[in-house]
């Protein structure tokens, strides 16, 4: 079974970035939403986390909250993909279950 | 109807905000449509089973002697996270005493509380069809 | 695939109703079929009639009521949740001895069983919140 977890809250906000990391299996995929995008961008206090946790999971950003926010994608951890609504919705798809950290 | 594997996620504490009792509203009804349930707490969820509840003095309703309720209606499998509890300074003494009554063995009181690690918790998640997260 | 939807909060609060919404929608558009939505805890308050957002902004219960009646998806408001919010509808009212009810057209007020049901029967369960 892989699982899709999704984030919505900033790792400056919340403990549910890292409670998620730890807690992920290994092979899933991480997608942070809404407020949770501050989670992928570089040159962070919780860049290393979440670099670190792509080592067993895939992680994906949604686009249109990075730019809500500000965010440039240029400024995304490397290898952290960003994907849009259609994505998420694939994502759903190609996972057996979704987990969100709220 | 299907039997499937759902899990409820419990990450915050009791009476600061409602998702506590509401949740444990939602466990009660899942179990009357004989699904195969799961608890798991998880950071300052481990506060909503804690000993001693005592809400007077804050005007609210103590809603902690339902999780006793829990084992008769077969939800027998809650999940503790030992890294939550041991950042907490709490060990199991200082959460609620939480059986179920196995008929397989003359109804022998059994914990329904679980202490797992974290990468077991990682595991259980993973096998599940249905996570409601509150 | 067939989704069912949770959603935790009310409108403008939080996010969580905003991207429940456009996540349905393009789950819509890829022509997958949202089973349910089921509003809980303060979710409910989506599906008042009375909220009377800036005319610049988006009308997120009008939104939801728009995509009900669009694609006939179910839009559910868990009893118990909405009688502690004050959102009605006309029979909840009148056995209550409320003088009024307020609950917005696409909605309706069911149980909890209602969102059991959506996790059993959909292929995936999705929730929305804070």
């Amino acid at each position: 079974m892989s699982t899709l977890h999704t984030v919505n809250k900033s790792p400056f906000e919340r403990d549910s970035l890292s409670s998620c990391i730890r807690l992920a299996a290994k092979g899933c995929a991480i997608l942070l939403i809404e407020d949770g995008v501050f989670g992928a961008m570089a040159g962070t206090d919780h860049s290393d986390m979440v670099s670190g946790a792509m080592k067993d999971a895939s992680v994906y950003v949604l686009g249109p909250d990075l730019a809500a926010r500000g965010m440039s994608e240029d400024r995304v951890i490397d290898g952290i993909q960003v994907v849009d609504y259609s994505g998420f919705v694939e994502l759903t798809a190609k996972h057996d279950t979704c987990q969100s950290w709220l | 109807m299907a039997t499937k594997k759902f899990m409820f996620v419990n990450r915050k504490a009791p009476y600061g905000t409602v998702y506590a009792l509401e949740s444990l509203e939602v466990v009660l009804i899942a179990a009357a449509f004989e699904q195969d349930v799961s608890l798991a707490f998880v950071g300052d969820g481990v506060y909503e089973i804690a000993k001693g509840q005592s809400t007077d003095g804050i005007g609210m309703k103590n809603f902690s002697p339902t999780y006793k309720a829990l084992g008769d209606y077969e939800v027998t499998k809650l999940y503790v996270e030992k890294e939550s509890l041991e950042a907490r300074g709490l060990t199991l003494d200082d959460l609620m005493d939480l059986v179920w009554e196995d008929e397989d063995e003359d109804y022998a009181e059994k914990p329904s509380i679980r202490l797992v690690s974290s990468a077991e918790l990682a595991e259980v998640f993973d096998e599940q069809d249905v996570v409601l997260s509150f | 695939m067939k989704y069912s939807i949770m959603v935790n909060e009310g409108p403008y609060t939080h996010q969580a109703s905003d991207t429940a919404l456009q996540f349905c929608k393009a789950a819509l558009e890829a022509e997958h079929e949202i089973f349910r939505v089921f509003f809980y805890h303060d979710g409910v308050n989506n599906g008042t009639r009375y909220t009377v957002p800036p005319q610049d902004d988006r009308n997120i219960q009008k939104e939801w009521s728009k995509l009900a009646e669009t694609h006939e998806i179910d839009l559910v408001i868990c009893i118990a949740a909405a009688q502690r919010r004050g959102i009605m509808d006309a029979d909840e009212a009148k056995r209550q001895g409320l003088d009024g009810d307020n609950i917005a057209p696409g909605f309706r007020i069911s149980g909890l069983g209602q969102l059991i049901e959506g996790g059993i029967i959909a292929d995936r369960q999705l929730v929305f919140g804070d």
